[in-house]
């Protein structure tokens, strides 16, 4: 499958008639890494906020426009939110693993999901503690609390809790501005291997991850969307002034 | 610079001291309790003391357990009442409300906490005990009204405040973020409040809730104006019970001319101080307990 999954038209969100993002158009491709750059408060995690409705649980910010995942359109209040949000994980700034177990962590969604079955459980979670690379590192501790885990063991639980409900898109914040240089690239190794599976969204301040990692850039300022395109051009030939001012500083 | 080193090795100093004095407060409570109840137990074995429930001062009978029983009963009764309260309402102000309600909530628990305890006992009489005597006609149970429901529905209205407060800053300390992750995986509001939030407060809830229990249990003023003060062994919630502060404060001062009288309020003040010991070594106990499983 291929072309696009996700098309965001005349996205609005404003606080107090405060834009904080302003006629956002968008369409995310299928199976690539979309990388979103912009100066601090400039609305990008409030982007991806949007797209799995967390920003429903913050009062007085409102939200016009369509989202449509799949053809489906997402800020529609009708729509089954848990339904939603499990088509997307969430990768956040720093990791917050749930007050539980190893295991626990990642069988939270899908015990949530209504997954009893014990061996099933068993499986699934040594599958995605696999896939992030974490099993070796944990496999004799898996009932220990996930609190006792090193920041990027963390991060990465994080992202195994998040794969095991089976999404189809990964929104990742600035997934490794609390981790060492070791771990970072651990991430964003899984970060490559998962783009086969999945579509990847991505937030970072960091150029050189953001070049090694993007097939899409997207630089917001001020709540709005000034250029996207392939790595290559808005790294290597952008146009607006403010992109070469950001891409000039932050190399 | 040496200046500068002496006022700091001097205010550390100060904090040590001003600790040590907190910390020898209630040892040197408790050693005085123990020493003034020492008469007593050297006349009759501790076990008849506590299991006996005969009381006739005069006699020489001091059966201490009708007023155990009902200070444990009381305390119960509030905490049954409060507890969920205060946990729900923590929840609905910090998880769903809006900022206002919360922010007018504040001072009216900062009023309801200062309100002197006679007040409360007066509201009590006022407007508790009727009420639980309509209640009771329900059931067609003969009460005065003056009985350990109304103690501990007084109880519990009083350590509301208390509990309700720590309650809230438990759940506000707990990062947007945790919920965001629960959410995020499809979990709704209410299993994402029952399986972490709950989790990851319990041993802020546990705090709370051992605070409370100690405050009902010293409690004495309104309970003593509501709870009816026969020495018995209630039964149901709707009977008349004698909690141990009540007794300690009716009689004290009076009737100290009957023989080990004296020595025996000591010996009440001694049980209640370590009940609450026991209590709050078990909320400890329940707090590390959470935590090693979290
Ligand atoms: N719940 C909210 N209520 C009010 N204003 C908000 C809310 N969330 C975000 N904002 C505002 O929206 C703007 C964008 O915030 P956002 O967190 O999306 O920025 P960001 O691009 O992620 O920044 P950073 O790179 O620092 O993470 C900020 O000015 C912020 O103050
Ligand atoms: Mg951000």
């Amino acid at each position: 499958m291929s072309g696009s999954i996700i098309r965001i038209q005349n996205l609005n969100v404003s606080h107090k008639g405060i834009p904080i993002l302003k006629d956002i158009n968008l369409t995310i491709s299928r199976n690539k890494v979309t990388v979103i750059l912009g100066p601090s408060g400039c609305g990008k995690t409030t982007l991806l906020k949007c797209m799995n409705r967390l920003i429903d649980i913050y009062n007085g910010l409102d939200i016009s426009g369509q989202i449509h995942l799949d053809g489906e359109e997402i800020l529609n209040r009708k729509n089954d939110l848990t339904r939603i949000r499990q088509k997307m994980g969430l990768l956040s700034q720093r990791p917050y693993p749930l007050p539980m177990s190893i295991f626990d962590n990642v069988a939270y969604g899908l015990k949530i999901q209504g997954v009893r079955n014990r061996t099933e459980l068993a499986d699934r979670v040594e599958y995605y503690l696999k896939q992030v690379n974490l099993w070796p590192e944990v496999v004799d501790r898996l009932k220990s609390p996930a609190s006792r885990l090193s920041i990027g063991q963390q991060q990465r639980l994080c992202l195994a809790r998040g794969l095991a409900v089976e999404p189809e898109i990964i929104l990742a914040d600035e997934p490794t501005s609390a981790l060492d240089p070791l771990s970072s690239t651990c991430i964003e190794e899984q970060f490559m291997k998962l783009k086969e599976q999945y579509t990847i969204l991505i937030v970072t301040h960091i150029m050189r991850q953001a070049r090694r990692l993007a097939d899409h850039v997207i630089f917001i300022y001020l709540g709005e969307i000034i250029e996207q395109g392939p790595p290559a051009e808005i790294f290597d030939n952008p146009q607006h002034p403010t992109t070469k001012e950001y891409l000039r500083v932050g190399h | 610079m040496k200046r500068r080193k002496l006022i700091d090795q001097i205010t550390s100093g100060w904090m040590l001291l001003c600790l040590f004095v907190v910390l020898l407060i209630p040892l040197v409570i408790g050693l005085g309790l123990v020493l003034k109840s020492l008469p007593i137990l050297q006349l009759y074995p501790l076990s008849e003391l506590l299991n006996g429930s005969d009381w006739k001062p005069m006699a020489g009978h001091f059966g201490f357990k009708p007023f155990i029983v009902s200070s444990l009963y009381v305390t119960l009764i509030s905490f049954l009442i409060a507890a969920p309260v205060c946990l729900l309402s923590a929840i609905y102000l910090t998880q769903y409300a809006r900022r206002w309600l919360l922010n007018l909530m504040q001072p009216v628990i900062d009023i309801m906490a200062g309100i002197p305890s006679v007040v409360y006992g007066v509201w009590g009489i006022l407007v508790v005990v009727p009420l639980v005597v309509r209640l009771a006609s329900v059931w067609d149970l003969k009460t005065s009204g003056y009985c350990i429901l109304s103690g501990g529905i007084v109880l519990a209205v009083m350590s509301i405040p208390f509990i309700l407060n720590i309650l809230i800053e438990v759940f506000q300390t707990i990062p947007t973020e945790l919920k965001e992750a629960s959410l995020s995986v499809g979990a709704t509001y209410w299993e994402t409040i029952k399986f972490v939030l709950l989790r990851e407060g319990f041993s802020g809830i546990m705090a709370a809730f051992g605070l409370g229990i100690s405050k009902a249990l010293g409690e004495t003023i309104a309970v003593l104006m509501v709870v009816g003060n026969v020495v018995q062994i209630p039964g149901s919630p709707f009977q008349a019970a004698y909690p141990l502060p009540a007794l300690i404060a009716n009689n004290y001062g009076e009737m100290m001319s009957i023989p080990m009288y004296d020595s025996a309020l000591m010996f009440a003040a001694l049980i209640l101080f370590v009940i609450i010991i026991l209590f709050n070594i078990l909320a400890r106990l329940a707090i590390n307990h959470g935590e090693y499983r979290c």
